[in-house]
C-alpha cells in the first residue's frame, strides 16, 4: 500500500469523527523505490482537500503532508512535534473556526456524498504529477472549488418519457435506479453518486434523463403511478396520464 | 553480577546470562565466559530458577563432521585496535573514543540507551573531532599501508548521527582526502558538510593531551591559512580502519588458503570470490577493506558459485513444509485473539503491558489476550499457535514492532494453526509507540492501547485472500553484453538455465573493450577475448548482438521480451531479467578537448599506450585533471574509478618511459582499499599530485616554449600558496562515467527505476543492492553505478546468485493483497487504469458496457486505483476501504483532547 492510497473519504471520515488533525506522511516525491509515484496522488488529494475544507469554513492547516524516508526517525518526531502543536494552537475542530458541531457535521457530510462527483470532476488534476512541489502553488484555486459546489448536478427521470427500458437501471454503479419492467424509473436522490452514467445511457430517442444543475431534482413520481401499461405498439399509454 | 558488554564496546556491563544484541539472530538469552559457574564452578542459581529447565551448565562443546561440497569463507574484518599506536593516547585519554565505540554510544541499544556521553564526566559532549584514517594509509609500523575504503562515509554518517541527538554540537572532522567514492556517497558528504556547526579540515593532527582540569582532548593541528593550532575537544573519535579478520593465519591454514600480503584473502583478480583452492569461496570484508554493498554483492555471488558447484544436488537435502489445512471460516463470527510482546524491555519497559491485556479483554468481538515476553521466540509463536486452536481464534492481533520485520514469521504462525494468513494484523508499540515515548510511560500506556484497539477494529474486517502461484519461466534475459552480463550469464547457464544475453553493439565487451590493462597487472584484451568465446561456446547461452528490446511485457517468472537484432525478431520468454546495461564515458567539453588532439580522456591515453605511440609514451611532460565532468553541478556524483585509472596509466607510463615527468591535478585522490599502495608507489616514483579547489579549476591553453608548441597548465598550488604553470605535451582528462541514453527506454520497458544520476535505483542501496523492486528483475554492472572490473565480476556473480533464488524454483507465489473490481460497481470510467504504472487493469466489454478489471499477477497493490475510484468499485484487497475506515473511527473512540496533550511532547 502506497500514500497514493489515501483517499479522500479517510480524511474526512477522521474530521467527521471530530479529530483535530490529520497527519499523513509519505516517501520523499520523486524517490519512489516502485515506478507509481503514488505520493503525488496523496499530494494532489490534500491539496483538493485543503481548498475544501476552506470552503466550508474549515482550517486547512488542519490537514498536512510530509515526506520523508524511513532513516529520518528525528525529523518525523519533529514533524510530528510541530503538527501537534499547531493543531492545539488551533484549537478543537469547529468551535476553533465558529462553527457548531451539527453545522459541521451536515456540512462534512455533504461533502462527503459529494466524493465520488468530486473525483470524477477533478479526476485529471487528481492523476497529475507535477515537475516539481513549487509548481504546485495554487495547484486548486478557491473560484474552482465554488464552482464545483455550485455546479453539483442532480439527474432526474422525466416520468412522461421514461420507457422504463431498464438500461440505466441496470447500469447505474450505485443502484440507485428504482423501477422495473413496465415501472417508470425515479432516481434514489439519497443513493446517487452523480456520476451520470444513467444520463450517458438513456438511449438518446427517450432522453428520459435530465441533469439538472442550481436546483433540487424535482420529487420523484408516487410509486401508484409508475406502472405503464401497454395496450399496443402503437398507442401504448400510461395509467399514469390517463 | 555484571561485566562488561564486549557487544557494546565494554562501555556499559551486562550480565553473563543475556541477549547479544537487539537484533541477534536467534533471538534468545545465552552464557557467556564471565559466568561465575563456568569460571569457579560457584552460583548456578540460574539453573534452578529457570521453569522451562532450559539451563544445562555441564554442557561440554560437541565436534561434528559436517561433509559439504563447497564452503564460503566470511570472517568479515578486525577493526583496527588504536592502542599499537600510543600517539592517540586510546585507552589513556577518557574522552578518546574509537568509532565503533562512538557508533555505540549513539544507538539506543547502546550503552547509555542512545545517550552520547563521554567517559570522564558522563556529559554530553559538545565538541567533537573525528580524526580520519587512524590505522590506515601509512606505511609506518603497525599501521596499514592501504586506505580501509569505508571510514570516510561512515564519520560523516556519525556527524549526521550526532547532529540529529544535538543540532547544537560542534563536529569537526580532520581528514586526508575525502573519499566518497560509492553511490549517493557524494551527495551524502555535501550533506553532511553543510550542516551547520560542522568543519571538515585537510590536515594531519596529533593528540597532545588532555586538560588535567576537563579532560578535555588537546588536538594539534595545521591549516594552510592559519599555520600549527592546538585546540580542545570535550571528545575525540578515531576513525579506526579495517584489520583482517584476528585468526587470519589459522583460518588459512586450516583451510588451505593463501593471503595477500596485508593478511587478507588471496583473490583472483577476474573472479574475486575465488580463493587459491577450488571449492571455497570468500566474500565480504575477507576480500579486502569494503562496504555493505560490495559485501553482498560478494554474498550473493559466492552463493552463485556454490551453486554453480552443487547445482546437480540443488534441492536434494530440502524438506517441504507442510501446514495444516486451511480451516473455511468463513460465516463465522470474528473471534480475535491479542497477544501483546514486552520485547523483553523495549516494550515492557515503557507500556504497561498487564494493563493493556486487560484493555483488550474488553474490546468488541477479542475473546482472548494475553501477553508474552517475546512474541516473536519460537516458544511464543507456539503458544499461539495453539491458543488459536484452542480458544478457536478466528483473527490474531499482535501487538509488538513494525511488521517490516516479522510481519512473514506470524503468517506461518497462523497457517501452522491452519487459519489464513492474512487473519493477521500487527500492532506496532514499539517503533510507533514505546521507542518514541520512553520517558512518557502512562501517555505511552494509553497510546498502545489506542493502537491496539485500532488493530482489533481492522482484524475484525479482515478477510481470508489466496496468494497465486505461479509457474517459472526456467530462461534468463540479460541486457548488455558487457563484462558484468557475460559473468552472469555464464554463471546462471552452469546452473542449468538457458540465457539470452541482449547486447546493443556488434560485438560482446562493453567498455573493457577500450580497456588493455588492469592496476593489478591484469591483460583484459586477453581475459575478454577467453570470456567472449565461454560465452559463445556455451550451448545454453543465445546471443543477440546489434540488438534491440522492442517490447518487454509480462512479470516475474513470466516476462515476454521482443529483440531485434539485425533482421531477425525474437519473442522470449524468461522467467528473470538482468540489467547490465553498462555506461559509457563522457566525452568533455573542457580543457580545449575536441579542439586539440594532445588532450584526450583516459580511455584514449590507454589506446595510446596499448599501441605504443609515441606521440605519448616519448612525451616530455603529461598532465592529468581528475573529475572532468562529474563531482559539478551537472554530475553530483564521483565516477569512483578515475583516481585509479590516472595512477594506472601514470605508472604503466613511467615503466615506459621513466623520464616522463607526469602531473595529476585532483580534487581528493581516491584510490581506495588496496589500491592506496598503487598511489603511494606513483607518488615514490615521482609522479607528482597537486590537488586543485573546485572553484579554481586549472587552465589549459596552447603556447609555445623554445618553439615547440606545448600546453600550458596553470595551476593554484595550496602547499606553496602559488600558480604554477606547467608545460605538457599531452593532457590527460579524467572523463565521468556517465549513464547510457538507453538507460530511460530500458527503465520504462522492464518497469524498473532510476535513481537521480540516471543510474539505475537498486531496491536497497546497501541490503538488496543487485535487485530492483519490481521482482524478477536484477542490476549488475557499471549500471548500477560506475566500477572497477573486479567490482563489476563480483556483482554479476551476485545477481546471478539472487536470479538464481528465483529460477531454481518451479513456482513463485504473488501476495494475496491485490485490486479487484465489484463488475456491478464500476461505470467504465478508466480512472483506474490510468493511475496504475503496471498497467494491470483493462477494459473488458460486458453486457452492460466496459467494465475494469485487474490481472492480480501484475498488480502490485499500491492501491492509488482504490483512491482515485468515484464508485467505490475497484478495492485494494486486506487494505479495503471498511479495513481502514474501521481503524479511522476507532481512532475517534477515546477522549481525543486528552490524546493531542500526550502526543504533543518535546524532543
Amino acid at each position: 500500500m502506497c500514500s497514493g492510497r489515501v483517499d479522500l473519504a479517510f480524511v474526512l471520515r477522521a474530521f467527521l469523527n471530530g479529530m483535530d488533525g490529520v497527519f499523513i506522511g509519505g516517501c520523499r516525491l520523486n524517490e519512489c523505490n516502485y515506478v507509481t509515484h503514488g505520493n503525488y496522488r496523496a499530494l494532489n488529494m490534500v491539496l483538493l482537500c485543503k481548498r475544501i475544507m476552506e470552503h466550508i469554513g474549515l482550517n486547512p492547516e488542519r490537514l498536512s503532508i510530509e515526506f520523508m524516508t524511513s532513516g529520518e526517525g528525528i525529523r518525523f518526531a519533529q514533524l510530528m512535534n510541530m503538527f501537534g502543536k499547531k493543531i492545539k494552537g488551533l484549537g478543537p475542530l469547529g468551535k476553533a473556526e465558529g462553527i457548531s458541531e451539527n453545522e459541521l457535521k451536515s456540512k462534512l457530510e455533504e461533502v462527503r456524498k459529494l466524493i465520488p462527483y468530486i473525483k470524477i470532476v477533478e479526476r485529471e488534476k487528481l492523476e497529475s504529477r507535477l515537475e516539481n512541489e513549487e509548481e504546485y502553488e495554487g495547484y486548486f484555486t478557491r473560484e474552482e472549488i465554488e464552482s464545483l459546489f455550485r455546479e453539483v448536478p442532480s439527474y432526474y427521470i422525466d416520468p412522461e418519457k421514461c420507457q422504463a427500458c431498464m438500461i440505466c437501471l441496470r447500469k447505474c454503479p450505485a443502484e440507485a435506479v428504482i423501477g422495473g419492467k413496465n415501472l417508470i424509473h425515479v432516481i434514489d436522490q439519497d443513493k446517487c453518486i452523480k456520476c451520470g452514467t444513467c444520463f450517458e445511457s438513456c438511449p438518446p430517442r427517450f432522453a428520459a434523463v435530465k441533469k439538472i444543475t442550481g436546483e433540487p431534482a424535482p420529487p420523484p413520481i408516487p410509486e401508484e403511478q409508475r406502472t405503464i401499461v401497454r395496450k399496443s405498439k402503437k398507442t401504448s399509454k400510461r395509467t399514469s396520464a390517463a | 553480577m555484571e561485566f562488561p558488554d564486549p557487544y557494546n564496546q565494554e562501555i556499559s556491563n551486562n550480565k553473563a546470562v543475556h541477549i547479544y544484541f537487539s537484533q541477534a539472530v536467534p533471538l534468545i538469552t545465552y552464557i557467556d565466559e564471565s559466568c561465575l559457574y563456568l569460571k569457579e564452578k560457584k552460583c548456578a542459581i540460574c539453573e534452578s530458577v529457570c521453569q522451562n529447565e532450559a539451563i544445562d551448565l555441564k554442557q561440554e562443546p560437541e565436534k561434528m563432521e559436517i561433509k559439504v561440497g563447497a564452503i564460503v569463507l566470511s570472517p568479515g574484518f578486525e577493526p583496527f585496535d588504536p592502542r599499537v599506536k600510543e600517539e592517540y593516547g586510546y585507552g589513556k585519554l577518557q574522552n578518546v573514543v574509537t568509532s565503533l565505540d562512538y557508533e555505540r554510544l549513539l544507538c539506543s541499544t547502546g550503552p547509555y540507551e542512545g545517550e552520547i556521553l563521554r567517559a570522564s564526566d558522563k556529559k554530553h559532549p559538545h565538541k567533537i573531532a573525528w580524526i580520519q584514517c587512524v590505522g590506515s594509509r601509512r606505511v609506518t609500523h603497525g599501521d596499514n599501508s592501504y586506505c580501509s575504503a569505508v571510514c570516510c562515509t561512515y564519520t560523516q554518517k556519525q556527524v549526521i548521527l550526532t547532529k540529529d541527538h544535538n543540532a547544537d554540537a560542534e563536529c569537526t572532522v580532520f581528514h586526508n582526502d575525502i573519499r566518497s567514492y560509492g553511490k549517493d556517497f557524494e551527495t551524502y558528504y555535501q550533506r553532511a558538510e553543510q550542516l551547520p556547526g560542522t568543519r571538515f579540515i585537510r590536515s594531519y593532527v596529533s593528540i597532545v593531551g588532555e586538560d588535567p582540569e576537563t579532560k578535555n582532548v588537546i588536538v594539534r593541528y595545521a591549516t594552510a591559512q592559519e599555520g600549527v593550532k592546538e585546540e580542545d575537544f570535550d571528545l575525540v573519535v578515531l576513525s579506526v580502519g579495517l584489520n583482517p579478520p584476528a585468526d587470519y593465519k589459522s583460518l588459512a591454514e586450516k583451510f588451505g588458503i593463501e593471503l595477500d600480503s596485508h593478511g587478507f584473502c588471496k583473490t583472483n583478480p577476474v573472479n574475486p570470490i575465488e580463493t587459491s583452492r577450488p571449492g571455497i569461496f570468500a566474500s565480504g570484508a575477507f576480500q579486502g577493506p569494503v562496504d555493505i554493498p560490495e559485501s553482498v554483492f560478494s554474498a550473493s555471488g559466492a552463493g552463485s558459485q556454490c551453486g554453480e558447484l552443487l547445482a546437480y544436488r540443488r534441492g536434494k537435502l530440502a524438506k517441504e513444509r507442510v501446514y495444516e489445512p486451511e480451516k473455511d471460516l468463513s460465516g463465522e463470527e470474528p473471534r480475535v485473539g491479542v497477544f501483546v510482546c514486552h520485547c523483553g524491555a523495549n516494550i515492557g519497559r515503557v507500556v504497561d503491558v498487564p494493563s493493556t491485556v486487560e484493555y483488550a479483554l474488553g474490546l468488541p468481538n477479542v475473546v482472548y489476550a494475553q501477553e508474552q515476553l517475546f512474541s516473536c521466540a519460537t516458544n511464543s509463536a507456539k503458544e499461539i499457535t495453539d491458543m488459536i486452536k484452542e480458544k478457536g481464534l478466528n483473527r490474531v492481533v499482535v501487538a509488538a514492532c513494525s511488521p517490516r520485520t516479522l510481519e512473514p514469521l506470524f503468517w506461518d504462525t497462523l497457517r501452522e494453526a491452519g487459519i489464513n494468513q492474512y487473519f493477521l494484523e500487527m500492532a506496532n508499540i514499539r517503533e510507533h509507540c514505546s521507542w518514541v515515548h520512553s520517558l512518557e510511560k502512562e501517555e505511552a500506556t494509553l497510546k498502545a492501547k489506542d493502537i491496539i484497539r485500532m488493530a482489533v477494529a481492522r482484524a475484525r474486517h479482515l478477510e481470508p485472500l489466496q496468494e497465486i502461484d505461479l509457474p517459472v519461466n526456467k530462461a534468463a534475459l540479460i541486457v548488455g553484453g558487457g563484462i558484468a552480463g557475460m559473468t552472469c550469464a555464464l554463471s546462471i547457464a552452469k546452473q542449468g538455465h538457458e540465457v539470452h544475453l541482449v547486447e546493443k553493439n556488434p560485438e560482446l565487451g562493453g567498455m573493457a573493450r577500450r580497456i588493455h590493462y588492469t592496476l593489478e597487472g591484469l591483460d583484459v584484451q586477453s581475459y575478454l577475448g577467453d570470456l567472449v568465446a565461454k560465452v559463445y561456446q556455451h550451448p545454453s547461452i543465445h546471443v543477440y548482438t546489434d540488438a534491440t528490446i522492442t517490447e518487454a511485457t509480462g512479470y516475474v517468472g513470466n516476462f515476454v521480451t521482443k529483440v531485434e537484432s539485425g533482421t531477425r525478431v525474437a519473442e522470449i520468454k524468461h522467467g528473470v531479467a538482468i540489467i547490465a546495461a553498462g555506461a559509457r564515458e563522457y566525452k568533455p567539453t573542457e580543457y580545449l578537448y575536441g579542439e586539440d588532439d594532445r588532450v584526450m580522456t583516459h580511455l584514449e591515453l590507454e589506446e595510446h599506450i596499448a599501441k605504443s605511440d609515441e606521440k605519448v609514451t616519448k612525451a616530455k611532460s603529461l598532465v592529468m585533471i581528475q573529475c572532468v565532468g562529474c563531482r559539478n553541478e551537472d554530475r553530483n556524483y564521483c565516477s569512483r574509478i578515475c583516481c585509479t585509472l590516472a595512477v594506472k596509466n601514470a605508472l604503466k607510463l613511467k615503466e615506459i618511459n621513466p623520464e616522463m615527468d607526469i602531473y595529476i591535478l585532483f580534487r581528493d585522490m581516491r584510490t581506495y582499499g588496496f589500491r592506496e599502495d598503487y598511489y603511494r608507489e606513483a607518488s615514490n616514483k615521482d609522479v607528482k599530485f597537486i590537488r586543485y579547489e573546485p572553484d579554481d579549476k586549472p587552465g589549459v591553453e596552447a603556447a609555445e616554449r623554445e618553439g615547440h608548441p606545448v600546453l600550458r597548465v596553470s595551476v593554484s598550488d595550496n602547499i606553496l600558496g602559488q600558480k604554477l604553470a606547467i608545460d605538457a605535451d599531452i593532457i590527460a582528462l579524467a572523463a565521468a562515467v556517465i549513464p547510457p541514453e538507453a538507460n530511460k527506454e530500458i527503465s520504462q520497458l522492464f518497469k524498473v527505476t532510476l535513481g537521480p544520476d540516471d543510474f539505475f535505483k537498486e531496491a536497497h542501496v546497501k541490503l538488496r543492492p543487485v535487485e530492483f523492486a519490481a521482482e524478477g528483475v536484477y542490476l549488475c554492472g557499471m549500471a548500477h553505478y560506475p566500477k572497477h572490473i573486479p567490482e563489476a565480476i563480483n556483482q554479476a556473480y551476485g545477481a546471478a546468485g539472487r536470479a538464481l533464488t528465483l529460477l531454481s524454483h518451479d513456482i513463485v507465489t504473488v501476495s494475496g493483497s491485490v485490486c479487484e473490481v465489484e463488475e456491478k460497481r464500476c461505470m467504465g470510467c478508466g480512472a483506474c487504469i490510468s493511475v496504475c504504472a503496471y498497467s494491470a487493469i483493462e477494459f473488458r466489454e460486458t453486457r452492460q458496457g466496459r467494465k475494469a478489471v485487474v490481472n492480480p499477477v501484475i498488480c502490485k497493490g499500491d492501491g492509488l486505483c482504490n483512491a482515485m475510484c468515484p464508485t467505490g468499485a475497484i478495492s485494494l484487497k486486506h487494505y479495503t476501504d471498511e479495513e481502514i475506515i474501521s481503524q479511522i473511527d476507532a481512532a475517534a473512540e477515546e477522549e481525543i483532547p486528552q490524546k493531542m496533550e500526550a502526543a504533543v511532547g518535546d524532543i
